[in-house]
């Protein structure tokens, strides 16, 4: 049973069981110290593990983040950075090169 | 009467990680796309118990102490690790996973490592039990290492028998 963030990954991989949450990577099992809500997706994990009756199953968590804004934001790439990006990406690349 | 939507859309609405992180390595200069691994066939397997009487095990991606990552590349020398529930980190290493950083932050180890919310539904009577120990697994990029990681946890959760094993990528 997987539970994660990153649904088209999960799912090219294929697995038998998947709760997709539709959050920013880094907090599939519910928003940090929401307590009420990291015991409802958990939970509801549980169910699909007793409930599932065929590989690839899955299923939506019902919680929302709020704001959409991370979902462009995230690894975006634009006019705005792509000097910048090829910039690192090169001092990345020289920097692992050394022995 | 008729329900009207929420909210209309002109794309999907979830995020395509293999697109973005396609779109981005490339933008940085990187000139062969990572490849996904993808599988035709899947397996399954009913649950054999009730889950009021399942022992369940968490798999996490995070690691347990800080490792050096240079200019952001991921750590080289993490190695496949179990750790017992009773002795839970108060924070778990995930400086070098790709994680959304500007959105939200991994301080709370129950957002990604239930060990916590598991114990109380064990308590609950939700599951049977929360397996003594935990597993941890290296994302690397090495499809193959990452394939014999998996081996060494499927062995630990057949000593434990474990009979549910939530995998939770951060």
């Amino acid at each position: 049973m997987v539970v994660g963030s990153a649904r088209d990954i999960v799912e090219e991989c294929g697995v038998a069981r998947m709760l997709f949450v539709d959050f920013p990577l880094g907090n599939p099992c519910g928003k940090p110290g929401d307590r009420a809500m990291q015991r409802s997706i958990v939970s509801l994990a549980l169910d699909v593990v007793d409930t599932a009756i065929a590989p690839r199953t899955t299923v939506q968590a019902p919680v929302h983040w709020g704001s959409g804004n991370w979902r462009s934001a995230f690894m975006e790439v634009g006019d705005h950075n792509i000097e910048a990006l090829r910039a690192a990406g090169d001092k990345r690349r020289k920097a692992q090169a050394k022995p | 009467m008729a329900e009207r939507a929420d909210r209309q859309e002109t794309h999907r609405s979830y995020v395509s990680y293999i697109d973005k992180s396609r779109e981005y390595y490339e933008a940085s200069g990187y000139d062969q796309p990572y490849r996904w691994a993808a599988f035709d066939q899947v397996p399954f397997t009913r649950l054999t118990k009730p889950l009021a009487e399942s022992n369940v095990a968490v798999i996490t991606t995070t690691y347990l102490h800080h490792h050096d990552s240079a200019h952001g590349a991921p750590a080289t020398d993490k190695v496949v690790y179990h750790h017992p529930v009773v002795d839970r980190p108060a924070r778990m290493f995930t400086d070098d996973l790709s994680w959304d950083k500007q959105a939200t932050h991994t301080d709370d180890p129950e957002s990604f490592l239930p060990i916590n919310t598991l114990t109380a539904l064990a308590e609950d009577g939700k599951i049977g039990q929360l397996n003594h120990r935990f597993f941890g697994v290296p994302t690397e990029y090495s499809q193959r290492r990452t394939g014999l990681d998996a081996a060494t946890i499927g062995e630990w959760c057949a000593e434990d028998q474990v009979d549910v094993a939530l995998l939770v990528p951060l």
